[in-house]
């Protein structure tokens, strides 16, 4: 603790702290605020014109939850009109039938949007990404039907008429209708804004995660389910936003405003845009609207337009317009400045009889193969422990029991001393259990330092939710590793070596207690072997605890301190590296049987 | 009794073309992990065709069967060029949004091209149908239990006892496997597109004389097929199979008991119940992705 509370003020002074600023993008917003005021000033009161721009903004602001689910957390949601209408319906029919204030409306309307979400979130996410798809287009069919067919609550299909904007007293200025478009252009803005940010906040980069890879964000300390049930609920409260304001704006709705074929406009502009970014969205959105009011041609044949658009849009242009253009946009360099070194002793001591975690009998069958049967070892605080045994011996089947991602069929695993048996994936790694993974799973979608910080800002580090602090670690971690140069890069683009590091860079930026290696020589060439050898032999001057899968017996000798032997899911042999290496049964795994037999 | 029996007869019916329909958007996804928001129009398209076919170039009407159910083999493959190959390699999300943007291409250049009144489409024979006791066995009902089982069974013969079956197998459980042992995976992937086509289409066709031909028949159609794939378990064919005559007798009878503007609402309610209850489905195995 002492090295961290030395460290503290080094980090503080840092440069990069920049990336984590409470003030970032503050002076945009205010600018586009004035902006908007002064837009107001100059907009037309009502006519054709205005209309278009309601509904860009209106929808724009709609197509943000997609930016949310879609974009940032990789979940396809098909009901985005549906929560739209949810938002005008209530705004409908809370003036016109309940008599309620305009903003009142709107809120009962988003909060009916943001609960309908979390329903179809809670149920349905458990599961992979298309099952939201086909459930939210089911949801979008029903939301029809009930909105056509429950006549005394919507009105049915002729939908509601007189629809009041803001007549509160201090509010009766957004009657007009440039005052009102500057409303909806002003939430626009704010909207837009808190959805940029959210892509560099915690809660971001783990959507972030779990688009890229549910299994990693999982083992990294991320609440896989929570975090898609957040992402879908705030798409559909801003659907319902978006919706409110669209039924103040054209003061008459009714239930084909909101079908699927809307769900599919807002879709094609958030992936014309740029899904990935709120300002691509912002883009493809006024784009889509625009362009084919201008072009009333296209009326006829728009959707044929827009299904086209979407295939060539995954086709040829996966980021969207707003990726062409950030692509080509200059990143700032990370300032130079000194990097803290990396407080690994946080967590760390020396080498001792204390252990750090220990399984017990832990066995783990497929169907009738028995992976695991029933196989003990403890690994000792502050040491290298090596898990070896020929292919099929059931070592990466242990690791995966370990951290939780199987559930095993008998057999207890305790780390410090407490049961984590039952205890999911996420809940251990807050427990301070770290992984890599035999082939590398990194969040590709973000850059280097985006995937270190998640390891970093993992629950129960100490440092979690102080972002200028995680940055630090962050970078501290990749300087560890050598590649803090990097630190900008998307991670799909290093090399495999490189991108190994950046795994183990991720779990020791989460000061980890206990550090699970599997196979991390796998795929290396001899040279990168041997550097991984030389960090590995640094980590372990640090006094930090490790479990090493591994086939490489170079390394494996190098670094381990006490070596395990597994052959057919069991246990043949356990103790230190030279009495364990030269163990017969040991010896036979891996060389075959000698013929005895023969000769006797 | 004797309507409860009716409904049954009705529901199995229907439930069958649920059930093609969901076969083929298994097999997609089981061969080429694709999940096929377009699956509906398969059928949607399958009728049009039959309606060019049989009434405007008057064809007789099994010739226009087969040519129609020939030519949907075909779009399957095209489907497949267009919408899954350009990005097999970039994962299941991008091939799903692909198949939503074909979905409403195709819909709407139909909308184009026959306008949004339904067309009608005669069935497959002239004889009303069969009184069997208390129930009356419409004979294009007959003819859609009829064709399902017959092609349920020929797939099990192909997919069992054939070699281009045990490919076929063979893909669909591990592509990289399969294709180290010298199966030529991509050809494959698009036989089971066009299989699929071909069988959305035939459904299309078997199902048209009764629910009118239009343009809405495709996501009626996909959504009842999703339902059915979830119902009877993710990536099962015998579920894909049990699931869509459940939901056809759910449906039929939730029409006739409970309301019938909610008729397709009940597909959604089981959909959501499964999900809940039974997130696996009848015959679904729970698969962790492996580490």
């Amino acid at each position: 603790m002492s090295a961290h509370a030395e460290a503290t003020p080094i980090l503080a002074r840092h440069p990069a702290t920049r990336l984590a600023s409470r003030w970032r993008g503050v002076p945009g917003v205010v600018i586009g605020l004035l902006a908007t005021i002064a837009f107001t000033t100059v907009a037309p009161t009502q006519g054709y014109i205005l209309n278009v721009m309601m509904q860009a903004a209106t929808y724009a602001i709609a197509v943000m939850g997609i930016v949310v689910v879609l974009g940032y957390c990789g979940q396809i949601s098909l009901a985005q009109a549906a929560f739209f209408g949810i938002g005008a319906y209530g705004v409908a029919l809370g003036t016109v039938d309940a008599g309620l204030p305009f903003f009142a409306a709107m809120l009962l309307g988003v909060i009916a949007a943001g609960a309908l979400g979390l329903i179809l979130g809670l149920t349905t996410l458990r599961l992979g990404g298309h099952y939201l798809g086909m459930v939210t287009i089911s949801f979008q069919v029903i939301f029809t039907l009930v909105l056509t067919n429950w006549i005394s609550l919507t009105h049915g299909p002729d939908g509601v008429p007189h629809i009041e904007r803001p007549s509160l007293p201090g509010f009766k200025f957004l009657a007009a209708g440039n005052t009102y478009l500057g409303l909806c252009i002003a939430t626009l803005v704010v909207i837009t804004f808190i959805v940029w940010r959210l892509k560099m906040s915690r809660l971001g980069r783990a959507m972030q995660a779990v688009r890229d890879n549910e299994l990693a964000a999982s083992t990294t300390g991320i609440a896989v389910f929570r975090v898609k049930v957040i992402a879908f609920g705030l798409s559909a409260v801003l659907g319902g936003i978006g919706g409110g304001l669209f039924a103040g704006a054209f003061s008459y709705i009714s239930p084909d405003q909101f079908r699927f074929d809307e769900s599919i406009v807002l879709l094609t502009g958030a992936l014309l845009g740029g899904v990935r970014s709120p300002f691509g969205a912002l883009l493809g959105t006024v784009l889509l609207i625009v362009l084919p009011e201008m072009l009333r041609v296209l009326k006829q044949v728009y959707l044929v337009v827009y299904g086209a658009a979407v295939i060539l849009i995954m086709v040829f242009l996966p980021d969207g317009m707003w990726g062409l253009i950030a692509n080509r946009l200059p990143r700032r360099p990370l300032a130079a400045g000194p990097v803290p070194k990396l407080p690994l002793l946080t967590r760390t001591g020396a080498a001792s009889d204390e252990i750090a975690l220990e399984i017990t009998g832990l066995a783990k069958y497929f169907g009738g193969l028995k992976a695991l049967d029933g196989v003990d070892f403890a690994v000792r605080r502050g040491t290298v422990h090596a898990l070896i045994g020929p292919n099929g011996s059931g070592k990466t089947t242990c690791i995966n029991v370990m951290t939780g991602l199987y559930r095993p069929t008998a057999g207890r695993i305790a780390l410090r001393g407490q049961d984590i048996t039952n205890l999911p994936p996420h809940l251990r790694t807050r427990r301070g259990l770290a992984r890599t993974f035999q082939n590398i799973r990194l969040f590709r979608g973000i850059t280097v330092l985006e995937n270190v910080m998640i390891g970093a800002e993992r629950p129960g580090n100490d440092i979690a939710g102080q972002p200028a602090a995680v940055v630090e670690r962050a970078l501290a971690a990749l300087d560890f590793v050598d590649l803090r140069n990097e630190a900008h890069r998307l991670v799909g683009t290093l090399p495999y070596g490189h991108q190994r590091y950046v795994e183990i860079a991720r779990a020791l930026a989460g000061s980890p207690d206990t550090l699970l290696l599997d196979e991390p020589a796998a795929g290396l060439n001899p040279s990168e072997k041997h550097a991984l050898g030389l960090l590995l032999r640094r980590l372990k001057g640090h006094g930090l605890t490790i479990l090493i899968v591994d086939h490489d017996m170079n390394l494996v000798e190098q670094v381990a301190d006490h070596i395990t032997v597994l052959n057919f899911g069991r246990r043949i042999a356990d103790g230190l590296p030279r009495t364990v290496l030269d163990h017969p049964d040991v010896v036979a795994a891996y060389l075959g049987e000698p013929r005895q037999d023969a000769a006797a | 009794m004797s309507i409860l029996l009716q409904l049954l007869f009705t529901g199995i019916g229907i439930g069958a073309i649920y059930a093609l329909v969901s076969l083929g958007f298994v097999l997609l996804i089981r061969a080429a992990n694709v999940v096929n928001f377009a699956q509906g129009e398969f059928s949607m398209i399958g009728a049009y065709l039959m309606v060019l076919l049989a009434i405007e170039l008057d064809l007789p009407y099994l010739v226009a069967l087969v040519i129609a159910v020939a030519l949907m083999a075909g779009f399957g493959v095209l489907f497949a060029g267009a919408t899954f190959w350009p990005l097999r390699a970039r994962g299941q999300l991008p091939v799903i949004i692909s198949t939503i943007g074909a979905s409403i291409l195709i819909e709407n250049l139909v909308l184009i091209l026959y306008g949004p009144s339904p067309q009608v489409l005669p069935g497959l024979f002239e004889a009303p149908g069969l009184q069997v006791g208390p129930v009356f066995m419409d004979s294009q009902y007959l003819a859609i239990i009829a064709s399902a089982v017959l092609l349920v069974s020929l797939q099990y013969l192909v997919f069992e006892k054939t070699l281009l079956g045990k490919k076929l197998q063979a893909t669909s459980q591990n592509q990289e496997m399969a294709s180290l042992l010298g199966i030529p995976v991509a050809t494959m992937v698009l036989i089971t597109f066009a299989y699929s086509a071909a069988l959305g289409g035939l459904a299309g066709i078997l199902v048209a004389p009764l629910l009118f031909v239009s343009v809405g028949l495709g996501p009626l159609i996909a959504l009842k097929a999703f339902a059915a794939n979830i119902i009877g378990g993710y990536g099962s064919i015998p579920g894909a199979i049990l699931g869509g005559l459940a939901l056809g007798i759910v449906e039929t009878l939730g029409a006739a008991y409970i309301s019938v503007p909610y008729k397709d609402a009940f597909a959604f309610l089981m959909l959501l119940t499964f999900l809940m209850v039974r997130p696996q489905g009848l015959f679904g195995e729970k698969i962790a992705e492996k580490a």
